[in-house]
Order: C-alpha cells, then structure tokens, then sequence
C-alpha cells in the first residue's frame, strides 16, 4: 500500500530495441537501453537530452505504444508489463547455474482500461490533429472509445467544459484545427488529453513548435492544470529553461540511458554528471551579463550514432574524465543522497 | 573621419510586400537600422515578424510575389536596391553572404560538399581549380571540419546536422565577406551542437573581422551574441539598442512583456507572464501600434496612430506611445516642482 501511494509509476530496466536492417543483417538499435525511474502522483518529471537519445521513445514506450523490449512498467499499483528479468542489487541481470538469466512471471496487460489514466500530447499541434474532424469530435473522441457518457448531451457538456478548462472559445467547437492559432491548436491536444481525466499524461515537446509569447500561456496552463486536477507529467523537451521551470524533478538522457536524475533545482545548481555540466552550460542565458561572464564547455565532437554505441558508458568519447572502466561497464545510476541519482564512474 | 565610413550597411525607412491572392502583405513596414563594420546586430522577433524578409531584403533574394517597395539599402553609402542583377550577384557572396536555418535543405544534395565550396571561390575570384580547391580546404579546417580532403568528396546526407552548419559557414565565408547574416544558424541543432556553432562564429569574426547579423527568436542566443539589438513585431521595429539598453532598459511594451514570459535562470520559481493573445495577422494590420492588440498598457493614441521612434537614450530606441507619456507626466512633474 505505501508503495502505492509513493509511486504513481515505476520503471525498472526498460529496454526498447528497433530493428535495423544492414545488409543482410538486422541489428538492433537501442533507443532506449536500461532505464529505470519513477514519478510520483501528481509530480512533474522532466526529461531532457539531445535529439536522439530516446526521451520520445521512453514516453511512447510508458504509453504502450510500442512493445517494450525489456523491463517493467509499474502503474497505480498494477503491473502493465514485466518481461520477467531479475536483477540483483547492483543493477546487473541475475543469473542461473545454466548461464541463462533467472525468469520470473511474465506480464502484459490489454492497455485498453489503463489508457483511461495515461494519456499524451503530441509536440506538433499541426499533425496530431484530424484535419477532418471538428473541435468537438476530436475531444469528444478518447469519451467515445471508453465510453464515458450516456447520451449526446451529456457528451457535449463534458466536451464544452473541457474546451473552457483550457482556454477555449466554446463557440469554437463546431471549427476545424485549421482555423486555430498553435497555441490554441496545442490546446485542442491537451483538453483530448483530460478528457478521460488521466492520472499521467506525456507531454512529448509540447511547447517547442511555439512561439516566445505563446509558450509562456501553455506552459502557463500546464501547471494551472495540475494544481486544480493533481495529474502528473512527464514533460519531454529539449529547452532546458522551460524543463527547469515546470519539473519538479529532471532527469536527463544520453544516447539511451539515463545518465542523472535529481530535483530540478538540485540539477541545475549542483550538476555532478559530466554531460549534465556542459549540458547546462550550453544553454544560452537570456540575459548579456551572465552570458558574457559564462564559460561554455564544449563538447567536442558530435554524439555517436546509435548503431556504432560505444561500449560501457555511451559518454566517454566525448567525456574529459574517461577511463579505462568507463569503456569497460556502464556506471548504474546511484543515489548520491537526497534522491540525487547519477550515473558515473568518476565524479 | 567622415560621414561616409562609419557604417558598412545602413537600412533607411525599408518596405516589403508580398503580393498574394489574398491582396497585398506588407512584411517589412518602414524598418531603419545601421551596422557597424565587425559589429553583431541582432534582429529578434517571433514567427511572420518580418525579421527573416528583412535580411532576404538586404541581399534581395526575396520569393517572386515579394518587392522592395520602398527605401533605401546602402552599403558602403551605395544604395543596393538600385543595383542591377548583375551588380547584386558580386554582391552576394562576396560582400555579404547568408546562412540558413536547415543546413540540409539549404545545400543541395546531389553534389559534393567540395564542388559547392568551390563553386563560390571561382564565380567570384580569378582562382584556378586547384587553388579553388585548396581555398576550400583551408576553410574547413578553419570551421573546425576534421580530416577536411575527406570530407570535401562527401555528399551532404553523409554528415551530421553540426557537420553541414559548419560547411555552410565555410561556403559562406570563403570569399571574405564584409557582412554575414545568419538566419535562425542554430535552431534546428541540439544545444550542445549550438553552443558549438556560436563559439565558431564569435572565433571567425574576430579572426576575419566580418560584420554579423544575427536573424533569430532565441532570446538567448542574442544575449550572448549581439553587440546590437532590433526587436521586430508585425513587420515594424519595437526598439532598437545595446543588448543592456534592450535587456535590462526596454522601452516598449513588447519587449517587456517578452522578456516576462521566458523562464529566468536566477529565479525559476516565479511565475511566467505570457503574452495575451494571438500573433498578429500581417492582412490586418490595425492603424495605430501593431502590438496595441495585445498590449495591456495601450492607450487610446495607440490604437489609432502608429507610434513614432523616440529616442530614449543615446543608443537606444523605442516606438511607443508610453515613453511618450513617461516624458510627459515627468515633465508635468517638473513643472509642478
């Protein structure tokens, strides 16, 4: 039971392989590769890295829009999915006498209920909408698959009080998505995304196909939302100053792997993981006397491709602090104290 | 020293209009603005500001249905927008030369990254292929390209998003130009790599001495870049001066209320102020103040005359009718004292 109440969502191990075809081989791309956290009730997690990294595809992955690979998703509770690995404390795959890991009870639920608690906003609010289908059928939509009314007027009550929760015009609802602005567009995707009043919603770049102004009046909504309906975000994005300001805690993706998670003001004060550091650095500061005085650290070099992975830690080729055991294992993420978590072997 | 050196681009009172179905869209609405030789401007504004048009303007590779409608461009005291085709091809490239935002889509993918590099070295000099050639790998090695000779046989898809910036750059900047403009450089690339390519540009300049304008809508890569500052809104310039006089001084309502709404590094708690409602679409421009529609401060002048520039400082600009009131009721102040 407390175990309940202290996570709304747990991932252990998550593990999601594409793959790829080379020639006459096919070899797996790890886009997610090893991955555990978890996000507490109505909490913002935010998760940022370099295009590539699989932040995406660990929200769709959550979603069960794909079939993970590997792992265990705890949600509410219940177990959604569980390829039946065991692993010992220190993070590594346990194994019997045969040589062969030790299996436990595999798991994979029909999504079909549980999608009633986690939902998603897409990043671009031009695609994600129906451009057939009017405001009121596209939120009206996710009402109809779970059956949540009892007759039209019911439904249209519920689709208006959705379209003022998040700033709409209810005289709008009989428009197409065209006829709206992005930011109101984005709007559209969010009020489809309460309309089974979720628990947990991914919000996969939400705000990155905005402009300035614009931003500010959805990231604005997002935390109205969760103070007035308690649902927790996992909020993807690759504007660190954005992630800061709405997470209330960050973790950040390298290549696959998780490589420090810790609260957001934790994170951004006291960066500990090498890539983090020149991460944050690497931010422009919108403000000229703290950008003149600020040393960038750049990163030499670009980021791998995710079929030629280095081994053990993906980081070191481009870390200053490698060694010889970062090419030998990859570090497992460690609580360094106060759920500061980080994955390295020398800081 | 007179007039004439002072500035190497000076943009007069500039008009461009597009003319679609729908009538005519005015994206550049009497914009003015000076460079100073090995000085970065830059132009910010959100999308449909007219701060993209404005540098297709200076180097008038406007769309078929745009037209300079008005105004001056002078370069080196010569207005440009007189200029013939012929005059303007030595023009661009070898005076002034553009980078875009997709690197991509900007070069073009069926040749070599070397025969586009060479391309420009013997269109506009009197160099022979090898030298050409040669030219074109002094500057990869320059943009920090590695194993250079390789790369200059490669096809852009062979490189990454970084890589193809930095050749841009290169085709860019071999044949020395006075000015650069570089348009959004780095907004399709991750952070890390656009802390990568403003490095390199702040290195070149100060290594080739090239004036930079800087076209974006990141507000923080202006901080860190840019000696000077355009704000633009609905094709009209907000304010213009020093990066401290925009940041910490501004003068118009827009550039405060932009500056509210995005997340500031020392104090991440504090509630953002967005900007009220929706951009403003350039077929209905209202008669006063472009931003009067979703200004909170607007007054009734506003709404129906456009604001003049007043000066505010000595480097510093601003078309609002506010500052106007400021002076207004300080000098009512003073009268009363």
């Amino acid at each position: 039971m407390s175990e309940k109440e202290k996570y709304l969502l747990k991932v252990d191990h998550l593990k999601q392989y594409f793959p790829v075809r080379q020639g006459f081989k096919t070899i797996p791309l790890k886009a997610v590769d090893d991955i555990s956290f978890q996000v507490r009730p109505g909490e913002t997690l935010g998760l940022v890295g370099e295009s590539g990294c699989g932040k995406t595809t660990v929200g769709r992955t959550l979603l069960r829009l794909y079939q993970p690979t590997a792992g265990r998703i705890e949600f509410d509770g219940e177990v959604l999915f569980d390829s039946g690995e065991q692993y010992d404390e220190n993070g590594r795959l346990k194994l019997g006498s045969d040589g062969k890991p030790v299996m436990g009870k595999k798991v994979d639920v029909n999504m079909l209920p549980y999608r009633r608690q986690m939902q998603m906003v897409f990043q671009d609010p031009y695609s994600s909408l129906n451009p057939r289908m009017t405001v009121e059928d596209i939120i009206g939509e996710p009402l109809d698959v779970h059956k949540l009314y009892e007759n039209r007027d019911e439904r249209r009550e519920k689709i208006l009080s959705l379209m003022e929760l998040v700033g709409l015009n209810a005289e709008h609802a009989m428009r197409y998505a065209h006829e709206f602005s992005g930011g109101q567009r984005q709007r559209i995707g969010i009020a489809r995304a309460l309309a089974v009043n979720p628990k947990f919603i991914v919000c996969d770049e939400p705000v990155s196909a905005l402009d300035v102004s614009i931003q500010a009046q959805v990231v604005n909504m997002f935390e109205e939302l969760q103070d007035k309906l308690g649902v927790a975000y996992l909020f993807i994005a690759h504007d660190l100053l954005v992630v800061h300001h709405i997470s209330d805690r960050i973790a950040v993706m390298y290549l696959g792997k998780m490589m420090e998670l810790a609260d957001a003001d934790e994170l951004n004060n006291n960066p500990i993981h090498p890539y983090t550091l020149s991460l944050l650095s690497a931010v422009p500061i919108p403000d000229p006397e703290t950008a003149r005085k600020s040393k960038r650290i750049v990163l030499e070099g670009d980021v791998p491709s995710p079929l030629k992975m280095p081994t053990g830690c993906p980081f070191r080729t481009r870390c200053r602090y490698a060694t010889e055991q970062c090419a030998a294992e990859m570090p497992q993420l460690k609580d360094r104290g106060n759920g500061h978590f980080v994955a390295c072997w020398n800081k | 020293m007179d007039e004439k050196s002072k500035y190497i681009l000076e943009v007069k009172d500039l008009h461009t209009s597009f003319f679609t179905d729908n009538g005519e869209v005015q994206a550049v609405n009497g914009i003015s603005f000076t460079l100073e030789p090995g000085k970065t401007l830059g132009i910010v504004g959100e999308s449909g500001s007219g701060k993209s048009v404005t540098a297709y303007s200076i180097m008038q590779i406007l769309a078929e249905t745009g037209k300079i409608t008005g105004g001056e461009v002078r370069f080196h005291d010569e207005d440009i927008t007189k200029w013939n085709s012929r005059q303007m091809q030595k023009f661009r490239g070898e005076r002034c030369s553009i980078i875009f935002q997709d690197p991509m889509t900007s070069l073009n993918p069926v040749f070599t990254v070397g025969s586009q590099l060479t391309e420009a070295v013997l269109l506009h000099t009197d160099k022979d292929k090898k030298q050409a050639w040669a030219r074109a790998v002094e500057m990869l090695t320059l943009v920090g390209v590695n194993e250079p000779e390789s790369r200059m046989r490669q096809y852009p898809h062979e490189l990454s998003g970084g890589m193809r910036q930095r050749v841009m750059i290169a085709m860019a900047l071999v044949c020395e130009p006075d000015i650069l403009i570089a348009d959004e450089p780095t907004t399709a690339l991750d952070v890390t790599i656009q802390a990568q390519i403003l490095e390199l540009m702040q290195e070149l300049q100060q290594k080739l001495g090239m004036a930079i304008i800087m076209v974006t809508h990141d507000l923080g890569v202006i901080a860190s870049m840019c000696d000077e500052i355009l704000v633009m809104y609905g094709g009209r310039v907000c304010e213009r001066g020093t990066a401290d006089d925009i940041f910490y001084r501004p003068a118009h309502e827009y550039t405060k209320g932009l500056l509210r709404s995005i997340p500031k590094a020392d104090n991440m708690n504090e509630k953002l102020v967005p900007i009220g409602g929706t951009p403003i679409n350039l077929l209905q421009m209202p008669d006063g103040c472009a931003f009067c529609p979703r200004c909170d401060a607007a007054m009734k002048i506003c709404l129906s005359e456009k604001p003049e520039e007043l000066r505010v400082s000595e480097t510093h600009l601003a078309s609002c009718w506010m500052n106007i009131k400021d002076l207004y009721e300080a000098q009512e102040e003073g009268s009363h004292e």
